[in-house]
């Protein structure tokens, strides 16, 4: 799947679609695969689950990271600092910008679109079937559109990243296939891949690449 | 002492499938969504972290099914907006955290003088002040004690899964209307954020009882009902409270809830709530891992408090450990409940620290060696 994406990739969707969560396996895929990566919080909407979480983790696998300024401090201030201008006009780095849910999160986004749209970038939409506002493929397109409209930028991939958290498993995952594909067909936009906890990754049956995910984003009594 | 705790049904073999029943909520979502399926079509708010996705999916949910989603200047007027629509005998509902509950208490204090059913969400974060906006429990004593002047009580819910969010909102609205008083949901910003699988009750399961004391307008077929919290003959006020009183006593029978796990052989006996209890739950599975005897019981109830659980489980535990991420509310009413017959502990991290598992596991070990 990564050999499809440009060296900038936004990720974007919908609140609690498995943003962050994809992000941080990306930048450590890719980072496999050799590449020079920069993951970039790009929330200034919600305080809590986001990649800023993971520094440490990122930083010990060679993956560098830009945050808002007062991520994970008690500082409730949107700001963003000059890194991702930075990052975008090294060509040799591969920066993933895990971006706020929403249209409101990707409002940020838009800050950044002429700078980006000036090289070749590769926009995805994290799609989960089984959050409660994108169950049917309308609802999830018009999110998809409303944040394409907040960004000024152009989708050009939807990763089906349907789970159910901790009851993931294939019949959950087969489950968001058709929905899935309804989605792509109304938006015009190929799926590049289909998520999956890397346990029961090789178990799935699907005409899509699969990536294997494994779960980062946790809650404190998850070990 | 009830043992039906909602949330702790398993819905995932239930005939259906669960790929068609189950989604993914944020706890703050999902309390939303189980309020409108609960029959509420009037939300009254104003943004605040870490509860506004509460808002925000009352914003998008409200206008597609004909209900009013209103943010209102303050939180002052959320709250007063609610006891406009209360009156009016509709399901009404109102959050926030922290700081701006303590600006609708006094609002909350003029619906329960009003006699009047409510839902009010406050997902908490540390304080005093405008504190942080990272997850705390530290409003335990406000939302019991004394969330309004006066004499007043109201319901408490505390919530410990996304599941239970969806269920006890139920109640709540159940429970605020048998008895005419504000029921609180009481969340922290770890249960508002985090997501977790849920499943919802059927849309119209839960229809509001008759209120023949709403104010819908008389059309001259009957006497003009009166909302009003203003007595000011002291004898008439004071029979208004006392007939309160007697409700509240009926509640204190009546709606305890609590969850009980391993308590049966339990030397320690750990109790805390919402997000604090899976915390503890790890800890206490740990614990009898080691070969120590712990048990843990939750309180689902803050107020009414469950103290027939509490008492009951004196008679075979030893001591008491409270955990808290405060530096020590609830633990008053375990002492108040044991009346001095065990010795009850307490640990707590404040400030939007959650204490780690391994932290109440030193806790424990160290009251199983003493």
């Amino acid at each position: 799947m990564i050999h499809l994406l440009h060296r900038i990739i936004l990720v974007t969707g919908h609140y609690g679609s498995g943003k962050t969560n994809f992000s941080v396996n990306l930048a450590l895929a890719c980072r496999q695969a050799g590449k020079r990566v920069v993951l970039c919080d790009l929330d200034i909407v919600n305080p809590y689950f986001r990649s800023a979480d993971f520094e440490e983790l990122m930083h010990c696998r060679g993956i560098e990271t830009i945050s808002p300024t007062f991520a994970n401090t008690n500082l409730d201030t949107p700001s963003l600092g000059a890194g991702l201008s930075a990052a975008i006009q090294q060509p040799e780095k591969t920066v993933i910008v895990d971006v706020g849910g929403d249209d409101a999160g990707a409002v940020a986004l838009g800050r950044y679109a002429p700078e980006i749209a000036k090289g070749a970038y590769s926009m995805l939409y994290i799609y989960n079937r089984y959050r409660y506002l994108t169950r049917k493929a309308a609802d999830a397109l018009e999110i998809l559109q409303e944040i394409a409209a907040a960004s000024r930028l152009r989708h050009q991939f939807i990763i089906n990243n349907s789970n159910l958290g901790e009851e993931t498993d294939c019949q959950v995952v087969e489950g968001s296939f058709a929905a899935c594909e309804e989605l792509s067909k109304q938006s015009g936009l190929p799926v590049a891949c289909v998520c999956a906890p890397r346990a029961i990754a090789g178990e799935l049956s699907c005409g899509q690449p699969v990536f294997p995910i494994d779960l980062y984003v946790k809650k404190p009594w998850e070990s | 002492m009830r043992h039906d705790v909602p949330g702790q049904r398993d819905y995932r073999y239930k005939g259906v499938s669960k790929v068609q029943e189950r989604v993914l909520m944020k706890g703050n979502e999902a309390l939303a969504e189980a309020a409108i399926r609960a029959g509420c079509r009037h939300y009254f708010g104003y943004p605040i972290t870490p509860q506004t996705e509460v808002a925000a999916y009352m914003a998008k949910r409200m206008p597609k099914i004909g209900g009013t989603f209103l943010q209102a200047e303050s939180e002052i007027a959320a709250i007063n907006m609610v006891l406009g629509a209360a009156s009016a005998g509709v399901r009404a509902m109102t959050s926030s955290s922290s700081p701006g509950i303590s600006l609708k208490c006094e609002g909350i204090s003029y619906i329960v003088g009003s006699d009047l059913p409510c839902l009010i969400v406050d997902v908490m974060r540390g304080g005093p002040g405008l504190g942080g906006i990272q997850p705390s429990q530290a409003d335990y004593w406000q939302v019991t004690r004394a969330l309004g002047h006066g004499d007043a009580h109201v319901l408490v819910y505390a919530p410990s899964t996304v599941q239970e969010m969806v269920d006890l909102v139920v109640k709540a609205y159940e429970t605020a209307e048998r008895y005419r008083l504000p029921a609180v949901l009481l969340a922290d910003g770890m249960l508002g954020q985090m997501m977790e699988p849920v499943t919802f009750p059927e849309e119209g399961a839960h229809a509001p009882i008759e209120k023949p004391w709403a104010v819908t307008g008389h059309q001259n077929a009957r006497k003009h009902n009166i909302i009003n919290s203003l007595f000011l003959k002291p004898d008439e006020l004071e029979e208004r409270v006392k007939s309160r009183f007697l409700r509240y006593e009926q509640i204190k029978k009546s709606e305890q809830l609590a969850e009980e796990t391993m308590t049966e052989d339990a030397d320690i006996i750990v109790v805390a709530y919402g997000a604090s209890a899976r915390i503890a739950m790890n800890a206490v599975k740990a614990a009898r891992a080691d070969g120590v005897k712990a048990g843990l019981i939750r309180p689902v109830t803050l107020w009414p408090f469950p103290t027939d659980v509490l008492q009951k489980s004196a008679k075979q535990a030893k001591q008491f450990l409270c955990v808290e991420m405060s530096m020590g509310q609830m633990v008053d009413d375990v002492r108040l409940t044991l009346e001095g017959s065990r010795p009850v502990h307490f640990y707590g991290r404040t400030g939007g620290i959650i204490p780690t598992p391994a932290e109440v596991l030193a806790e424990i070990n160290k009251l199983a060696k003493d």
